[in-house]
């Protein structure tokens, strides 16, 4: 345990403020996994306790380690009354990179018949990988249209459909974009990235569901055993990463100017009610319009493949949830609702029951909440629990984690061995990089279900599904 | 002279040598080599200009400068120039276009975080730290 941790209950540990801290650190985790939470990552949610306008706490979901100023994992809310912040550090370079669940309406047996030719066709039409690019060319209208409309602009121009956009948060779309606060820098990084997965953690994956645990919201959420879905896990790419890396140097640059004292330049964070802060979210809100859009198109085409190998597939959208961004939410704060901005570095959103947020359909259940496993290992769905709200601004984690470095899996595994085994346990992996898979290996995270069992022993959310891979096309 | 080093999330860039340029241009190897370890012919030339408030900053620039040439030109670059005066820094790198089949690009470098970084001078030896989100 790391000095200073307090265990206030079985899967919540506390840190008092101490130092500049305004408000205490709250980890959530069992008495295992606790131990994969470092000093570093402690340290994190402390000076992340000590940003100006902070609400409540600064949080860390189970699956949190170590990132740049915010720690992955990291939740904290400001409030723009009080001199709250926005920070670059506190969204990341991958702006809204999450995870979009498709049904397919096919059964595991049905996709085992054509699985080969299934995963061969999905790795030819989905761009994946380092500088992968689409068949979209956006010029500088186009793309300004794209921010602004985000999924919504993508079904405009043919790639899905009208009823998908009730099933992305804030349907699609992200108001208050402003495409003009995007240097033209980024805007050439995404001219002819639309519709690309990229490299790293991303994939695209056929999945088996193996379990369910909750027969009531599996059936609103239309889930059955033994069908299977997709799951595409994706971002911003290059147009949000440039974005991180433009305003994460003005930030860094002006935070002295409004007495802010960075414990941490990667923080690097400014006054919400400020010319900058405005800029920031104007240009932050375009690259989640941009992830949006992205997945939407993605979406599009997974569809083709699906119908050109099995006709009869149906992928109707499940949910989209987004896991790096700043958004303006309402949330009560001592009884009183507040507008607040909420920070989620590497966290889901999970709104419980009731919320005028959600669409129709998981009014009564909370919104699905996905979790990404890692290659060859087990992802969720987990529904949004009311009492999330009152535990940490309607927040869970948002997969397993790593718990080692790419450079210390890379001296442990080899690429092929990884493919041969998970081949043995009927896992088919497309992949342009071995050793982009030897970084991405299974041990390299921390066990999810671990992860999501704190998160769900923590109230923060629900289980409902266990997703078994069957098909991965590794970004 | 470079290495990597290990961060839970990314990767860690760590360059020493008897000059900043050359340090500089150690840490763009170490930045490529994130990428691919196959050979990079240097076969076509870019000029890369950046300036900055302070030594640290002007690394991250430079780095972030050679992402962007990697990412709008889909190049992969091997050969370093680099010229510092006055925190004013020109350089000239060489490379190729990237071809999967002789490359296999392991990873993309999305931007270079502020975490961990250091420029340091000490008897003549320069050190530069930094570590990339990728």
């Amino acid at each position: 345990m790391r000095p200073g941790l307090k265990q206030t209950s079985e899967n919540v540990w506390a840190i008092e403020p101490f130092g500049k801290m305004k408000v205490p650190g709250v980890i959530f985790a069992d008495n295992i996994l606790i131990n994969d939470i470092d000093e570093k990552t402690v340290s994190q949610v402390c000076n992340v306790a000590a940003l100006p306008g902070i609400v409540k706490a600064s949080f860390a979901m189970p699956d949190a380690h170590m990132g740049y100023g915010f720690p992955i994992g990291g939740v904290a809310a400001f409030d723009p009354d009080a001199g709250g912040v926005i920070s670059g550090g506190g969204v990341g370079f991958d702006i809204a990179c999450g995870v979009r669940a498709l049904h397919t309406h096919l059964s595991f047996e049905e996709i085992i018949a054509v699985k080969d030719k299934l995963a061969e066709s999905l790795f030819r039409d989905i761009p994946a990988g380092v500088g992968s690019t689409g068949d979209i060319f956006l010029n500088t209208k186009e793309l300004d249209e794209m921010l602004t409309g985000g999924a919504k602009w993508a079904v405009e121009k043919g790639f899905g459909t009208k009823e998908d956009l009730d099933f992305i948060e804030e349907a699609g779309c992200s108001s208050g974009a402003i495409p003009a606060k995007v240097s033209g820098q980024a805007k050439k990084r995404q001219a002819d990235q639309m519709g690309t997965l990229g490299s790293g953690n991303h994939y695209l994956e056929v999945q088996k569901i193996a379990d369910i645990f909750d027969e009531t919201t599996a059936q609103v959420f239309g889930l059955k055993k033994g069908d299977c879905l997709v799951s595409i896990h994706c971002g911003s790419r290059g147009l949000g990463h440039q974005i991180g890396t433009d305003y994460l140097k003005q930030m860094a640059a002006q935070a002295s100017s409004y007495g802010i004292d960075l414990p941490d330049r990667e923080l690097a964070s400014v006054p919400i009610n400020s010319p900058l802060g405005s800029d920031y979210l104007g240009a932050m809100r375009s690259g989640i319009n941009c992830a949006l859009a992205n997945r939407q198109i993605l979406t599009e085409l997974t569809r083709r493949v699906f119908s050109k190998i099995i006709p009869k597939a149906r992928l109707d959208m499940l949910y989209d949830v987004s896991h790096n961004t700043a958004k303006l939410e309402e949330h009560k704060v001592n009884g009183k609702a507040k507008q607040l901005l909420v920070h989620r570095k590497g966290a889901t959103r999970s709104f419980g029951p009731g919320r005028d947020d959600l669409p129709a359909k998981y009014k009564d259940t909370g919104q699905p909440v996905l979790i990404g496993g890692s290659m060859g290992t087990s992802s969720y769905i987990l529904a949004g629990t009311s009492q999330s709200e009152e535990m940490a601004f309607s927040s869970a984690c948002h997969g397993a984690g790593r718990s080692m470095s790419r450079t210390a899996a890379t001296k442990r595994w080899q690429g092929g061995q990884i493919m041969k085994e998970l081949a043995g346990r009927k896992i088919t992996i497309k992949s342009r990089s071995m050793r982009g898979l030897a970084e991405e290996a299974p041990d390299a995270y921390k066990n999810v279900s671990a992860v999501v069992e704190a998160t769900v022993n923590a109230s923060l959310a629900k289980k409902v599904a266990k997703l078994l891979p069957v098909i991965c096309v590794k970004g | 002279m470079w290495e990597h080093f290990s961060h839970q999330a990314d990767i860690g860039i760590k360059a020493e040598a008897d000059s900043l340029p050359g340090a500089f241009e150690d840490a763009a190897s170490a930045l490529t080599a994130i990428i691919t370890e196959k050979e990079i012919e240097p076969t076509e030339v870019v000029q890369v200009e950046c300036s900055a408030e302070n030594n640290e900053i002007l690394l991250i620039d430079w780095l972030n400068a050679i992402i962007y040439e990697m990412a709008v030109r889909k190049m992969l670059f091997s050969k370093f120039e680099v010229e510092i005066n006055s925190l004013k820094l020109s350089a000239k790198i060489w490379g190729e276009k990237i071809d999967y089949e002789k490359h296999a690009p392991a990873v993309e470098p999305k931007a270079m975080t502020y975490n961990q970084l250091s420029v340091k001078e000490e008897n003549g030896k320069w050190t530069v730290r930094c570590v990339v989100d990728v």
